[in-house]
């Protein structure tokens, strides 16, 4: 479970997120709204990797501003951008990065990679340099590379946009097949039909917190009357 | 420059990483040590035949060279106006050496064996406090995001050029360095975010 209480971020004096209260429990969360609304700063104060003006983020109890390295284990976080999350030069080392800092023994290590790799269609990619991947299969490495951790949850932010259709459906079969709970920022409304909750947000405040089809109605409300 | 390895299983790929950095450095010394123009031919045909013994075919050892010609001629020209031609030879040499060294380390060599490696190498300096990993990470993503960073240029340039200023490198740069660091926040987010 993750508990968002009562939070404010402010970044270089300008507001971004006013007084969010929230808890996560559903195994599929959508997060929508426009840009610049605080999607992204919402989802990084998840893992920690910003931390609020204000209130408490608790993931499972842990408090992300004192037990960063903790949460972090438990929160895998998914980036846009798969040219900016994939840290090494060949496809299983960047898989290895993440369980290396957990300290896992290289033997170990290698039977893990091998499995992931396998799972997402990369192992004949194995030795690969990962520049040469295309932009799904980038996504699919990155993703590949956070879920070797085991974390309990996964963010993602917005892991289709800059993807083809062949390639966002590929990703979005990748996401719907996971076991965790997954926290998703997207701007594809088709692929969130099928969650369990839908978040929008609209200028740091929510402005719907419902199922799917109810939520996306006073979304696009929301942005008619704008 | 730096060309990423070639997967192989010659006794260069299997050598252990930190004596080819160490065999590397000796290079470097000896050639600029010693002034003499007999001993950097001698050393090129060493650097050939190693490419050979590394079943590396020799287009592999001009890419390694071909970036750096014009500094070559430009440093020959200095050093004929200067000195003489023989010195400009030796010295271009001497760096053509150490390009195809340096190339054939990276060929020949891992990246994560040659980070390990050289983690291996600085462990007296990790007993001393120093955060050895954060070096050797740093290494790593400059090999990672040497090809990132060539495509960004690669993809200002031609936006630049459509509207007619392929020419300034103003209007190539800012751009291209804005993106870099943009990205450079990601990339440290996504650091993090992996538990480093
Ligand atoms: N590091 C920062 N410093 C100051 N303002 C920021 C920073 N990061 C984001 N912002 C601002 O916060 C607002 C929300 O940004 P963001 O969370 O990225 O929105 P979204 O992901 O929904 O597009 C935007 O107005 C953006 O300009
Ligand atoms: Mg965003």
């Amino acid at each position: 479970m993750i508990e968002i209480q009562n939070v404010s971020l402010t970044l270089d004096d300008n507001p971004i997120l006013h007084e969010v209260t929230l808890t996560l429990t559903e195994k599929r969360i959508a997060i929508v709204g426009s840009n610049g609304s605080g999607k992204s700063s919402f989802v990084r104060l998840l893992n920690g990797l910003r931390t609020p003006s204000e209130g408490r983020v608790l993931v499972d109890g842990y408090d992300t501003q004192t037990e960063g390295r903790k949460v972090r284990r438990r929160v895998g976080f998914v980036f846009q951008n798969p040219d900016n999350q994939i840290v090494f030069p060949i496809v299983e080392e960047d898989v290895a990065f993440g369980l290396k800092n957990l300290g896992v023994p290289v033997a170990e290590r290698e039977q893990m990679v091998d499995e992931v790799l396998n799972r997402y269609g990369l192992l004949s990619k194995r030795k690969q340099p990962s520049h040469t991947l295309s932009g799904g299969q980038k996504q699919l490495l990155a993703i590949a590379g956070v879920l070797v951790m085991k974390p309990a949850y996964v963010v993602l932010d917005e892991p289709t946009t800059l993807l083809d259709l062949r390639n966002k459906l590929r990703v979005s079969q990748a996401i719907d097949g996971l076991d965790q709970t997954a926290i998703m920022v997207t701007h594809d409304l088709d692929l969130v039909e099928n969650f369990d909750r839908v978040i929008v947000f609209d200028q740091g405040r929510i402005i719907a917190d419902d199922v799917p089809n109810k939520a996306l109605r006073r979304y696009v409300e929301a942005m008619l009357d704008a | 420059m730096l060309d990423l390895y070639v997967e192989g299983r010659s006794a260069l790929h299997r050598l252990g990483p930190g004596w080819k950095i160490l065999g590397l450095a000796f290079s470097g010394t000896v050639l600029f040590a010693v002034d003499h123009v007999w001993l950097s031919i001698l050393w090129l045909a060493i650097s050939l035949t190693l490419y050979a013994v590394a079943g590396l075919p020799l287009w592999r050892a001009w890419r390694q060279i071909r970036p750096a010609l014009w500094l070559f001629a430009l440093i020959f020209v200095v050093q004929v106006l200067l000195h003489s031609w023989q010195l400009g030879l030796l010295v271009i040499i001497r760096f053509a050496v150490l390009l195809l060294l340096a190339g054939l380390l990276t060929l020949t060599t891992r990246s994560s064996d040659m980070i390990d490696g050289l983690e291996a190498g600085m462990r007296p300096l990790h007993r001393l406090g120093v955060r050895t990993e954060s070096i050797s990470l740093a290494i790593s993503l400059t090999f990672r995001f040497i090809p990132v960073l060539t495509s960004v240029v690669h993809e200002v340039r031609e936006a630049q050029s459509a509207r007619g200023l392929e020419r300034s490198v103003f209007a190539i740069a800012i751009p291209s360095i804005i993106r870099t660091l943009r990205m450079s926040e990601e990339i440290s987010d996504a650091i993090d975010a992996r538990g480093f």
